[in-house]
C-alpha cells in the first residue's frame, strides 16, 4: 500500500510551529463591511469584468469571465451590490494596483442557483470547462488554473495524480486543518480529477509531522483507491516538484509542465475546491487561511476572497510587540507593506511577526564560498555563483547557471552563515531580466513596425514607377501604331487627339508648378541636405517616438 | 571559523611538546599583526571593525603562518608576512570573500622567495631552550648550526639533486638526525594531530571530504607508484604524507572555502591538482617543500574548475530532456 519513497536532495528543517494554530477547528470569518474582490487572482490573463457599479450580485455569481484559455473566473464571495470597479493595490511585493470588484455584502447571502453534478457522468472536457468557469486555481499558493493542468499531455496521459498535503512551510496549517476535517471532500475531488485525467493511481503526500491528518485522510481514502504516503519532515517536501521526485522519482525541470512527464500535482485545497464546484455547483469564492505567529487567538478561518486583512487580524488579536505582518510562510511568504489588502486565492497564511519571534537577521556578510547553500538547495543550483552572478548584474551568466530553475524556497538564505538574504537578488535578477526581455521585445516589435513601413514605402514607389512606365510605354505605342489608341473606340479619339496634347502639356506645366512650390514649402525641414547616415538615424528616432506614443496608449503589462 | 582554531590546538600542543613554546610567541606576534592590519584596513576601507574582527578569518590566517613558519623566524618575518598577508593578500583584493588566493600561502610564498635562508632555519631537534629560542627569534641572533638543521625534506632535495654523490632515498634519510619513524622527527606526531584535527573538523561539517581525500589520496598515490619504480630516487608515500605542510595543507589550507572550488567534482580536482603539484616540486623543484606553490597555483585555476564542473541542476540530468 505505502508508495516507496525516493529522496530530494537538499532542504532544511526549521522548528515547524504547527501546534499553535491547530488547537481550534477551522470557524467561519464573519462577513465583512466591504469585499475587494481582485480580477487577475491566478496566472494567465485577467479576466473581462461583467459587473458595473451600483449592480446587485448573487453568492456565486460570476464577476469575471476567463479572457483566453489560460484565464480563470472569478465570482462574488457573496450577495449584495458592487460599490465600484476600480484600480486596489494588491497584496503583493511590489504593491501595484490592479482592478478590483468592491461589494458590498447585503448579508443575506443569496446564491446563485446551484447545479451539484454527478462527475462520472461527464466527459472530461466538460469538467474541464466548468472548473475553469469556477475559478478552481490552484490553492497551494500558485494559482495556477487547475483546467490547464488537467490537459493531458505529450506523454499521452497522466499516469500518476499526486495530491500535496505535505504543507512543510512552518507555521501554516491551513492544509493540516482541511485534511483533517474535510478528507472526504479532499478523497472525492481527489476521485473527481482522477476521472478527468483518467490516472492509474492517485497519491496523496503528507508530511510526518501532521498525524492527525494522515489518520483522518487514510480512514477515507482507502475505499476509493487513493493511496496516503507518510514523507519525512523536510522543507520543502511539499514543494511541487519536489514532492513529485519524492513520491515517482520523477524530476520536472524549469518551463514544463508535470503533464508532458505522465504526472500532476494539485494541491489538497485545489481537490477539495474542485469537488465542491462539481458535486455542490459552488463556484471557488472562499479559502481556508491560518492566522498565526505573534497572536493572543491562533488558529484557521474560512475566509471569503476580498476579505480585507485587516478583518482577519481583528479575529487573531496580535500581540502588541508586532512589527510586521507576512503573507504566507517564514521561507516563502514576503512582508506586507499595507494591511488593508484583501486576501486572494493564493493567501494560505497571514503571519503576524515580532523581533522576539522572527529576530531581524544580521547585518549581510561576505559571501565566503562556504557552500552551505549548496547542500540546501532543493533545485541543486550553485546559490553563491547566482549571488555573485546577480550582484554584479551579470544578468546573462545567471541565466547560464539555470536561475529561472530557482523556485525561490528561501533554503540559502535560511542556512547562509552570512546572513544574506540571497532569494531577494535572485528575485531582483528575474525580474530585471523580465523587465529587460519585456523592452527587447517592444523593441523588436518597433522595428519590425519600421522594417515592413520602409518596405511598404518602397514597394508602393515601385509599383507607381511601374504604372507609370506602363502607361508611358501604352502611350509611346500608341503613338508608334499611328496615334490609333488601342483602347477607346478609334471612332471619336481619333479626332481628338492634337488639343488632348495641348491640354496635357498645360497640365504637366502646372504639376510642375505645384511641386516646386511644395518643395520650397518643405525646404525650411533642414534634414533633407543631411547625409544618408543621418537622415536614417532621424527616421530611427521618429520611430522610436512613435513607439512610445503607441506604448502610450496601450495600458501598460500586469507585474509578473 | 573558531572550529579551524580549535582543531589547531592538538597540533599546536604536539608542537610545543617536540619544540619548545617558541611557536606560541609565533603565533602570538602572527595574531597581533594579523588584527591590526585587519583593524586598520578595515577602517581605511570604511567598513565596520568589530563585525569582521569577530569572524576569526584573520587569525585564521595568523596561525597558519605561525604554523607554517619556522619557528625561530626572526620576528619581524613574521610580522610582515603576517601584514603582507592580511593587507596586500586580502584586503586590496576587497577583503574577506573576495580574495583569490590563500592569504597564508601568499605570505609563505614572499617570504621564501624573498628570505629564503631565514625560511629554511629549522630548530634542530633537542633545540627547546625557550630564552635560547627567543634569543634567536629578537635578538636576531644568527641561528647556529648546532640549533639549527635541514629537514628530512630539504636534505632528500639538496642530496638526491647531486649526481656524483650517489645518494638513495634511504641512505639519506637513514643517515639524517632529523628523520624520525616514517617523516621528521616530531614533525610526524605533529602531523598526525593535525590529522586528528581535520577529522574533528570533517566530523563537525566545517570543511567538505572531497578536499582533503583528494589530496592525500593522490599524493599518496604519485608517491606509492615512483617510489615503488625506482625507490632510491624517489620517497615513499608515507613520507610525503606525514612530512612538511601535507597534513596541515590538506585539512587546513586547501579547504578554505573563499580561495578553492567550491562544486563537489570541482573540490576533487583541486585537491588532486594541488597533490600532484606539490610532489612534483618536491621531488624535481628548487623549494623542498611545494605546499605553498601548489595551493597558489591550484587557486588560480579555481574558476576555470568551477566552470567546468557544474553539477547538472534539479530536472536537467539527462541530455535528452526526458525524466
Amino acid at each position: 500500500m505505502l508508495a516507496s519513497l525516493f529522496k530530494f536532495k537538499g532542504g532544511v528543517k526549521p522548528a515547524s510551529h504547527k501546534d499553535e494554530s491547530t488547537r481550534t477547528p477551522i470557524a467561519r470569518a464573519p462577513l465583512p463591511p466591504r469585499l475587494v474582490v481582485p480580477l487577475r487572482q491566478s496566472a494567465g490573463g485577467t479576466p473581462r469584468p461583467l459587473v458595473k457599479a451600483g449592480q446587485r450580485v448573487l453568492k456565486g455569481e460570476r464577476i469575471g469571465a476567463p479572457e483566453g484559455n489560460f484565464s480563470s473566473a472569478i465570482h462574488a464571495p457573496t450577495s449584495g451590490s458592487v460599490l465600484a470597479l476600480e484600480s486596489r493595490t494588491l497584496p503583493h511585493p511590489s504593491a501595484l494596483p490592479a482592478l478590483c470588484v468592491v461589494i458590498e455584502p447585503d448579508g443575506e447571502e443569496r446564491w446563485i442557483e446551484r447545479a451539484p453534478l454527478d462527475y462520472a457522468a461527464q466527459a472530461p472536457e466538460a469538467l474541464r470547462d466548468l472548473l475553469r468557469d469556477a475559478g478552481v486555481v490552484g490553492l497551494g499558493g500558485a494559482t495556477f488554473p487547475s483546467h490547464i493542468k488537467l490537459k493531458p499531455g505529450a506523454a499521452g496521459r497522466i499516469e500518476t495524480l499526486i495530491v500535496n498535503g505535505a504543507e512543510c512551510e512552518p507555521w501554516i496549517t491551513c492544509d493540516d486543518l482541511l485534511m483533517r476535517e474535510r478528507a472526504d471532500g479532499i478523497v472525492r475531488g481527489a476521485a473527481l480529477l482522477r476521472h478527468i485525467v483518467d490516472a492509474r493511481r492517485v497519491l496523496v503526500g503528507i508530511e510526518d509531522n501532521k498525524p492527525q491528518a494522515i489518520a483522518a485522510m487514510r480512514a477515507v481514502a482507502q475505499s476509493a483507491g487513493i493511496e496516503v504516503a507518510v514523507l519525512p519532515t523536510r522543507y520543502p517536501a511539499g514543494g511541487e516538484k519536489q514532492l513529485i521526485r519524492a513520491l515517482t522519482g520523477i524530476e520536472i525541470p524549469y518551463g514544463r509542465l508535470g503533464t508532458e512527464f505522465g504526472v500532476q500535482c494539485f494541491n489538497v485545497g485545489t481537490a477539495y475546491a474542485a469537488q465542491r464546484a462539481i458535486e455542490h455547483g459552488e463556484p471557488l469564492i472562499s479559502r481556508i487561511v491560518t492566522l498565526t505567529g505573534n497572536v493572543a487567538r491562533p488558529g484557521n478561518h474560512e475566509v471569503l476572497i476580498g476579505t480585507p486583512i485587516d478583518d482577519l487580524l481583528a479575529l487573531a488579536a496580535p500581540k502588541a510587540d508586532t512589527d510586521r505582518i507576512i503573507l504566507g510562510g517564514p521561507m516563502m511568504g514576503f512582508v506586507l507593506p499595507r494591511t488593508d489588502l484583501p486576501v486572494t486565492k493564493a493567501a494560505n497564511c497571514i503571519l503576524a511577526a515580532s523581533p522576539a519571534l522572527f529576530p531581524h537577521p544580521g547585518p549581510e556578510l561576505p559571501c565566503i564560498r562556504c557552500g552551505a547553500c549548496t547542500r540546501a538547495c532543493p533545485a541543486e543550483l550553485q546559490p553563491h555563483e547566482l549571488y555573485w552572478f546577480a550582484r554584479a548584474k551579470n544578468f546573462g551568466k545567471a541565466q547560464e547557471y539555470h536561475i529561472f530553475d530557482c523556485i525561490e524556497c528561501g533554503c540559502c538564505a535560511y542556512v547562509c552563515p552570512s546572513n544574506i538574504r540571497l532569494v531577494d537578488y535572485y528575485r531582483f535578477a528575474k525580474t530585471s531580466m523580465r523587465a529587460l526581455e519585456r523592452e527587447k521585445a517592444a523593441s523588436d516589435a518597433a522595428r519590425q513596425r519600421f522594417e515592413f513601413r520602409t518596405l511598404r514605402s518602397e514597394r508602393e514607389q515601385k509599383e507607381k514607377a511601374e504604372r507609370l512606365a506602363a502607361k508611358t510605354a501604352a502611350a509611346r505605342q500608341a503613338l508608334a501604331t499611328g496615334g490609333q489608341p488601342t483602347a477607346p473606340p478609334p471612332g471619336d479619339a481619333a479626332p481628338a487627339l492634337p488639343p488632348l496634347d495641348e491640354s496635357k502639356k498645360a497640365l504637366i506645366a502646372a504639376a510642375i508648378a505645384r511641386a516646386q512650390a511644395q518643395k520650397a514649402a518643405v525646404q525650411p525641414k533642414n534634414i533633407d541636405n543631411l547625409a544618408p547616415e543621418k537622415q536614417a538615424e532621424i527616421r530611427e528616432i521618429e520611430a522610436r517616438r512613435a513607439q512610445v506614443r503607441e506604448m502610450a496608449k496601450t495600458p501598460p503589462e500586469e507585474p509578473v | 571559523m573558531l572550529k579551524v582554531l580549535a582543531a589547531l590546538l592538538p597540533g599546536i600542543a604536539v608542537y610545543v611538546w617536540f619544540f619548545g613554546a617558541a611557536i606560541l610567541v609565533q603565533i602570538a606576534l602572527a595574531s597581533v599583526a594579523a588584527l591590526a592590519g585587519e583593524a586598520a584596513m578595515l577602517k581605511l576601507r570604511d567598513q565596520p571593525v568589530g563585525l569582521f574582527l569577530a569572524d576569526g578569518s584573520a587569525l585564521v590566517t595568523a596561525w597558519l603562518i605561525a604554523l607554517t613558519f619556522p619557528p625561530i623566524a626572526p620576528w619581524w618575518l613574521t610580522v610582515s608576512a603576517t601584514l603582507f598577508a592580511i593587507v596586500v593578500a586580502k584586503h586590496l583584493y576587497g577583503g574577506l570573500g573576495q580574495n583569490p588566493f590563500n592569504p597564508a600561502m601568499v605570505a609563505f610564498a614572499v617570504a621564501i622567495v624573498s628570505f629564503p635562508a631565514l625560511m629554511s632555519q629549522w630548530p634542530a631537534v633537542g633545540f627547546t631552550d625557550f630564552s635560547a629560542q627567543m634569543a634567536v627569534v629578537f635578538k636576531s641572533q644568527s641561528a647556529q648550526d648546532a640549533v639549527t638543521m635541514a629537514t628530512p625534506l630539504d636534505a632528500l632535495r639538496t642530496q638526491l639533486h647531486v649526481p656524483e654523490a650517489r645518494a638513495t632515498v634511504a641512505g639519506v634519510l637513514g643517515a639524517h638526525a632529523s628523520f624520525g619513524n616514517i617523516g621528521g622527527k616530531g614533525w610526524e606526531w605533529i602531523a598526525l594531530a593535525y590529522l586528528a584535527g581535520g577529522l574533528w573538523l570533517l566530523q563537525q561539517r566545517v570543511i567538505a571530504w572531497q578536499v582533503p581525500a583528494a589530496f592525500l589520496a593522490t599524493l599518496a598515490l604519485i608517491a606509492t607508484g615512483f617510489s615503488l619504480g625506482n625507490p632510491e630516487r624517489y620517497a615513499g608515500p608515507l613520507f610525503h604524507l606525514v612530512t612538511g605542510g601535507a597534513m596541515l595543507g590538506a585539512f587546513f589550507i586547501l579547504t578554505d572555502p573563499v580561495s578553492g572550488a567550491t562544486t563537489p567534482r570541482g573540490k576533487l580536482i583541486f585537491g588532486a591538482g594541488a597533490a600532484l603539484l606539490t610532489w612534483i616540486i618536491r621531488s624535481f623543484g628548487a623549494y623542498p617543500d611545494g605546499m605553498a606553490f601548489a595551493v597558489l597555483l591550484m587557486n588560480l585555476c579555481v574558476p576555470l574548475i568551477d566552470m567546468g564542473t557544474q553539477p547538472p541542476v534539479f530536472g536537467r540530468k539527462r541530455k535528452d530532456g526526458a525524466p
